[in-house]
């Protein structure tokens, strides 16, 4: 693990505020998701590949952008690693490696809609833009 | 002035490791009071204890300090070596310097420099230890247990066999408990009642056996030897004497609505029913809620049908008072609410069942008469999928975070009788992890796999549905394959959680046994002491203690057996001699400490005191040392400060505290 | 107050008085566990929590102590049926007097913990110490009944 990807899984770890070594590798979150066809990288990979340091490949994953941050997988998921947290703030690192965020602090609170979880209103200004 | 021996137990390098065992015993040798010191590997060793026993000898010693594990792993052993050696148990005092100590902390300097603060502590406290002498209680000569299942009947059973009198509890019209329910058992695949209903006969006619059923414990007083326990004998409204059991009023009663518990309300059950066909007793009882009789006052069928005279309309409950010498608990499981999983749709099809209700529809007696068929419509499955670890391992407020641990093998068994019975029937099992440890259990396992062609599935299932054909579509993944995997299937049976009976909290709060955070009760240690209860005269038998299969729910019924024999066959026992004791100068009979008292141990006497030369007459409490469980309660409700006590005096915690705060 | 002689470094003294039944025995499965928590901790055991008397806790803080906490059976749970409702009343009582006299209100707990949670006590015991350290040095009570 090079000291860059280290960091990297550190980082993530401390952005999604759980630790995803609770993983059992159930599948449940693969199971769960409806995007899962579309994806090269399935979910219940993501905890284990952020704790083993594999962010580079998660970095270039596809699974980023087709995620539809519906947090299913968050609500079923037995042991709260809440994958789509896990995408979410891999695919932050990537935005944030690009210096690109398509979404200013001003726009969230217009945006805010009691309905919908916060992050899936994030998720989906940073994936899609202005 | 106390002559204090310190032994400094290197346990091995449990203790040795991080703590500086040679400067615990170089920096108490100063204390006062302290005229020997010296380390030892094992103090708990034959060895060690000689050179306690030396040195109580050599060197005129009158209290002991024992720098080791826990008072609770080895403070008996200690004791028993200083009465060897001739000086009273009650002058030692352990230090924990293991699990409070070395166990917990990496720095050396941190933990030597608190190993000699506790060792300073126990030090203090030794200086004013006195010496104590226990006292003796009867033994009540009879047991009661709580719980009717395998477990109850196997500990009932045991304990009878070996002379003395046992009463069970069950709370339920028919004893039995969820062995019952089963239709066959894994893994030699016998027959569930072939196997139990021998034993519920055998417990109902033993003549030291009483079945309490349809009764519940209403309260436990006391302690162990000495239990008052009140059981509720809930009104049948069938007199159990003339009752027959010939079931007539059962096929009679018009109120047929409501579920059959039994049979997982899969079907009906009159209001008046007999749990099932091999209950034990096999006696009729009505169901209040529901019989007509006591809704609108009319019907009464049952009373004129039954030609033994046996209904009792106006049946009262019956509180029935006993003494016990000991309590063996064993309330069984429950299967945990599935409704929260709302992805399976258990509350929305019927043809999702839990592994519970697949057991009563493969049984002869069940709702189908044995017959494999869908709920929703009669007809034969093509397809059968099982999904294991609904509730089980999930760290979530849904589930439970442990491992029901007989799911994986009952699973099996379905899978296995499925094939075996209906070869044409698919049998998909979707799991995470198979966990089965057990004699001949992987072998049952892989016997599913290889020669039955169970078709397993590594892979949690996502959700279930309704298909447009009118059949179940269940979406998950195979994680080994690493591919989506959407199934077609007739039933889809959930391998449910297993939970500590309903009810458990209030039993245990009776007994002040503990329980934990999933709602199991503790046992008193978890390896040595599997079977009992922190609580004195409280065992553990079956799943109330964790989850379990058959066989160990009946290897631990019989070792719970055997320990209440082992207490019952003593005539005294000896009582905690650290009771409350009070000072008859500083006493004024105010009756604060009375009213505190848990076990009722005080009372008051009129006695003459000599009060610094001038004598009269003054109401004093007194403490019965029997009952005294030494809770201290009244030392700190005194306002006089009159109470202290014994072992655990204000003085001896106030040094305590000094030493550590020095 | 104990001062480490090489750091220099301030570390607190806390004094934990639990029970026998439960958090005693639940200390005992921290350690089994090898859960830490800092060894400012100092455990005294007690019968039951109702056994221990204001007087201890007042004598803690007038010998230096910088943190007070009582651990018992969880309501309900106590071994012998009440004795934890008695320390509960009791410590509410005490604390807020303690507060009233200059100690701080953080410095003083009460926290339910069963023999089964080792992992319980070891947070307990890790949040506690935390505050204490971060509250810094404690005033000492004084005894007028013994003015040197």
């Amino acid at each position: 693990m090079s000291m860059n990807q280290k960091e990297l899984s550190e980082q993530i770890i401390s952005m999604v505020g759980f630790n995803p070594r609770q993983c059992m590798k159930c599948g449940k979150c693969s199971a769960t998701c409806p995007a899962l066809e579309e994806m090269d990288i399935h979910p219940h990979h993501f905890a284990s590949m952020v704790c083993e340091g594999r962010i580079n490949e998660l970095l270039e994953s596809k699974t980023l952008f087709r995620c539809l941050s519906c947090f299913a997988c968050v609500e079923r998921c037995p042991r709260s690693v809440e994958p789509a947290k896990l995408i979410e703030a891999v695919r932050d690192c990537v935005i944030r490696a690009k210096g690109a965020n398509f979404l200013s602090p001003d726009a969230v609170p217009g945006k805010l809609d009691p309905e919908l979880p916060q992050q899936a209103i994030t998720a989906a200004f940073r994936k899609y833009g202005k | 002035m106390q002559r204090i021996g310190v032994f400094v137990c290197w346990c091995g390098s449990n203790i040795a490791a991080t703590v500086d065992v040679a400067k615990v015993v170089e920096s108490v040798k100063g204390e006062p009071g302290v005229c020997f010191a010296q380390d030892y590997q094992y103090m708990c060793s034959e060895a060690g204890q000689q050179l306690i026993i030396n040195a109580i000898h050599e060197h005129k010693l009158t209290g002991i300090v024992v720098c080791s594990c826990s008072p609770r792993m080895h403070e008996a052993t200690f004791r028993k070596t200083a009465e060897k050696a001739g000086i009273n148990p009650y002058m030692v005092e352990i230090a924990n310097i293991r699990e409070h100590c070395s166990w917990i902390h990496k720095d050396k300097d941190e933990a030597t420099e608190k190993a000699v603060i506790l060792a300073r502590a126990a030090i203090a406290k030794v200086n004013l230890n006195a010496p104590l002498q226990p006292g003796e209680s009867a033994v009540t000569k009879r047991a009661l247990i709580i719980g009717g299942g395998i477990a109850g009947i196997q500990s009932a059973l045991d304990i009878a066999d070996a002379g003395y009198k046992v009463d069970i509890v069950e709370r339920s019209a028919t004893i039995g408990g969820k062995m019952a329910q089963l239709d066959k058992t894994f893994p030699t695949l016998d027959c569930a009642a072939c196997i139990l209903t021998p034993k519920m006969v055998e417990a109902a006619q033993h003549p030291n056996i009483t079945l309490y059923t349809y009764s519940e414990v209403e309260s436990v007083k006391g302690f162990v030897g000495n239990f008052d326990v009140k059981i509720k004998k809930k009104a049948r409204f069938v007199d159990e004497n003339k009752c027959t059991g010939c079931a007539v009023c059962t096929t009679k009663c018009p109120s047929r609505k409501g579920g059959n518990e039994f049979n997982c309300n899969l079907d009906n059950r009159g209001a008046v029913y007999i749990p099932f066909a091999q209950a034990v007793p096999n006696v009729a009882v009505i169901d209040s809620t529901r019989c007509l009789h006591f809704k609108t006052g009319k019907c009464g069928l049952c009373e004129k049908v039954c030609s033994a005279g046996a209904i009792k309309f106006d049946q009262q409950d019956e509180i029935i008072e006993e003494k016990y010498g000991a309590i063996v608990v064993a309330t069984g499981f429950q299967i945990s609410d599935v409704t929260k999983f709302d992805e399976f749709q258990y509350t929305k099809h019927p043809d999702v069942i839990t592994s519970l209700e697949l057991e009563r529809i493969m049984n002869a007696a069940g709702p189908t008469k044995g017959t494999l068929l869908r709920m929703s419509n009669k007809e034969h499955p093509k397809d059968i999928v099982f999904v294991q670890c609904v509730g089980s391992r999930d760290n979530t407020a849904r589930g439970k975070c442990y491992c029901s641990k007989i799911c994986c093998m009952y699973t099996a068994k379905h899978a296995m009788l499925i094939r075996e019975k209906y070869p044409d029937v698919n049998v998909h099992v979707f799991y995470i992890d198979v966990r089965t440890p057990g004699k001949n259990f992987d072998e049952f396992y892989r016997r599913a796999v290889e020669q039955y062609n169970v078709d397993y599935i590594k892979g949690m299932v996502g959700k279930v549905y309704e298909n447009e054909n009118g059949r179940l579509t269940v979406q998950a993944v195979d994680l080994l394959a690493d591919r989506r995997i959407m199934l077609e299937t007739d039933m889809v049976v959930l391998a449910a959680a297993i939970e500590p009976s309903s009810g458990v909290k209030d039993i245990a709060s009776m007994l002040t046994a503990s329980i934990d955070t999933n709602n199991f009760l503790t046992e008193a240690h978890p390896k040595l002491r599997p079977v009992e209860s922190p609580t004195a005269g409280v065992f553990l038998s079956g799943v109330c203690q964790g989850p379990k299969d058959i066989p160990e729910t009946v290897s631990q019924a019989g070792a719970a057996a055997v320990k209440v024999v082992g207490l019952l066959a003593k005539d005294k026992l000896v009582t905690n001699p650290c009771t409350a004791t009070p000072n008859e100068l500083m006493c004024n009979g105010c009756s604060s400490c009375e009213r505190v008292c848990p076990y009722g141990a005080i009372d008051y006497v009129e006695k003459e005191v000599n009060d610094h030369g001038k004598r009269e007459v003054r109401r004093l409490a007194r403490v019965n040392s029997a009952l005294c469980q030494g809770c201290g309660a009244c030392t700190v409700a005194c306002p006089s400060g009159a109470m202290d006590l014994k072992g655990f005096s204000n003085r001896q915690i106030m040094a305590e505290v000094d030493a550590i705060c020095k | 107050m104990q001062v480490n002689e090489n750091a220099k470094e301030w570390k607190p003294l806390i004094v934990a008085f639990c029970c026998n039944w439960c958090s005693y025995a639940g200390a005992d499965l921290a350690g089994t566990s090898r859960l830490s928590y800092p060894a400012d901790v100092k455990i005294i055991r007690v019968p039951c929590s109702c056994r221990v008397n204001p007087m201890f806790i007042l004598k803690a803080f007038e010998k230096g102590a910088d943190g007070v906490i009582m651990c018992g059976c969880h309501p309900g749970d106590c071994h012998y049926s009440t004795g934890n409702y008695y320390a509960r009343r009791r410590m509410t009582l005490l604390f807020s007097m303690l507060d009233y006299l200059g100690i701080d209100r953080k410095r003083t707990r009460v926290e339910w913990v069963s023999a089964a949670e080792g992992q319980k006590f070891s947070l307990v015991m890790n949040d506690f110490a935390k505050t204490i350290t971060e509250l810094g040095e404690n005033v000492k009570l004084g005894d007028i009944r013994c003015k040197k």
